[in-house]
């Protein structure tokens, strides 16, 4: 059979479909850097419209056990115990009365997508456990969320981090249900993992135990770029 | 005796436009993205995520609906009329003089065969897509399992493709049912004759002259059991991990 006219041309669809795919396959590596440029440059553009963008703020909403807990402010209560002089029971105002601190921070997913320029308010670890004085034996806390079973442990060191607190307002206004109302663990130096939402209880303990992803495989310090293979 | 005179549909010279196969694998792709598209937004718009608040169900469906999408489509280019889907493909990935016109007219051309060169570039795009989203998932399945599989680059691939693809189908379904007629082609494969005449001449409906000849095939039965026995194994994985 003669060749037709046409099958001696290249199949143009062919190429764009082979060039298509290729330039795709290849964002895997730039890709992420692509879209941190995006998330900047909607920077110029107003609170409210940005929100509103699919780049504007890569908030992921990530929870293990739906549906998210619900905060009534006042049946609310935050339960500090375990190796400590005075075990505490915590209102929401009693919260907020505690000395607040502000802070600008990026959150990070492990996942890969991360949030710049959160802007936190909430209590530093040292003045939330004050009342209730650690004992010399206290080496870690560990945030249990009301969302079971999902926990997280840190060193008594690592909450000193002068960027770590409990932080019970974002962006200004009160803590949304979706990012852990009324309290949150904040820990910009690592992996957005152990930012325990919905915290409902803190127990100090003597040793770092292993919480809900750290079961699941993911390393118990997850600093940023130095943990979780990176 | 009063007489209909209107002539049954069924007699109304038809032309053809799309096989059982070309249909079939539309239906798979029309629902898969649907499904995939809905529970995807879940997982990725934080106030869906707050009306559904069930992620590990909204995830379940979408990665048992990704498996099943793809098994399927194997299974239909595996067991369907597989020298139809040839003929399909020559015809998209060959541009010539109609597209030029067709683009040039901003579409308002007559002169295209089967496809426009619209069209073309849609099927294109979506074979691509379907590629990307395939690796771009599998990445995304693999990087929750082994921390050295996350690469820098695949959210942002598995976020573009979707804007990219809600873009063109919405575009597609605006088009398709802005013309009822050409939305016949793809449900019942075929449209009535007059319409094609009128509108789309190019639609000949007599399959090419120059088909090519009936390939030698391994026993297709066999390689579509293998591809739904590894679809099954994988969609179990994907369930029971």
């Amino acid at each position: 059979m003669p060749a037709e006219p046409d099958d001696l041309q290249p199949p143009i669809g062919r190429r764009a479909f082979l060039g298509f795919v290729g330039v795709g396959l290849s964002s895997l590596l730039w890709g992420g850097a692509a879209m941190d440029l995006l998330a900047q440059s909607t920077r110029l553009v107003p609170e409210s419209l940005r929100s509103a963008l699919p780049f504007g703020k890569g908030w992921r909403i990530y929870a293990v056990n739906p549906p998210h807990p619900r905060f009534d402010p006042k049946t609310w209560a935050l339960r500090i115990e375990g190796l400590v002089e005075r075990p505490q029971t915590l209102t929401y105002a009693q919260l907020l009365a505690l000395p607040r601190v502000r802070q600008t921070s990026d959150f990070v997913c492990v996942t890969g997508w991360s949030v710049d320029d959160v802007r936190w308010a909430g209590v530093r670890f040292d003045d939330l456990l004050a009342a209730a004085r650690p004992l010399p034996a206290a080496r870690a806390l560990r945030f249990v969320s009301a969302e079971r079973p999902y926990e997280d442990s840190l060193t008594l060191e690592q909450c000193r981090e002068p960027d770590a607190l409990l932080a019970y307002a974002m962006d200004d206004s009160p803590l949304k249900r979706e990012h852990g109302a009324p309290a949150r663990v904040v820990m910009p130096q690592m992996y957005g993992y152990k930012g325990v939402k919905w915290v409902s209880k803190i127990v100090v303990t003597d040793r770092v135990e292993d919480g809900y992803w750290q079961q699941r495989g993911y390393d118990r310090d997850a600093w940023i770029g130095g943990s979780n293979g990176r | 005796m009063a007489v209909d005179p209107r002539p049954a549909l069924a007699a109304l010279p038809r032309v053809q436009r799309f096989g059982a196969t070309e249909r079939r694998l539309h239906t798979i792709q029309a629902w898969a993205f649907s499904v995939l598209l809905l529970t995807g937004l879940v997982l990725y718009l934080p106030f869906l995520a707050q009306i559904v608040s069930d992620r590990p169900l909204m995830k379940g469906i979408h990665l048992v609906t990704a498996v099943a999408w793809l098994t399927a489509l194997a299974l239909v280019a595996l067991l369907g009329d597989r020298d139809a889907l040839r003929r399909t493909r020559r015809d998209i990935e060959r541009f010539d003089a109609d597209d030029l016109l067709f683009v040039r007219t901003r579409g308002r051309s007559r002169t295209a065969g089967r496809f426009n060169g619209g069209q073309k570039a849609h099927a294109i795009a979506q074979a691509g897509l379907t590629v990307l989203f395939t690796v771009s998932g599998v990445l995304l399945w693999l990087g929750e399992r082994d921390t050295a599989l996350r690469l820098p680059g695949t959210i942002a691939l598995h976020d573009a493709a979707t804007l990219l693809l809600a873009v063109l189908v919405a575009g597609h379904i605006m088009q398709a049912t802005s013309h009822p007629q050409s939305l016949e082609g793809i449900r019942r494969g075929t449209v009535r004759a007059s319409y094609a005449a009128e509108h789309h001449p190019g639609w000949d409906g007599e399959p090419p002259a120059d088909a090519e000849p009936r390939a030698e095939r391994a026993g297709p039965g066999r390689i579509a059991l293998a591809a739904a026995v590894v679809g099954l194994g994988v969609a179990a994985v994907v369930v029971l991990v």
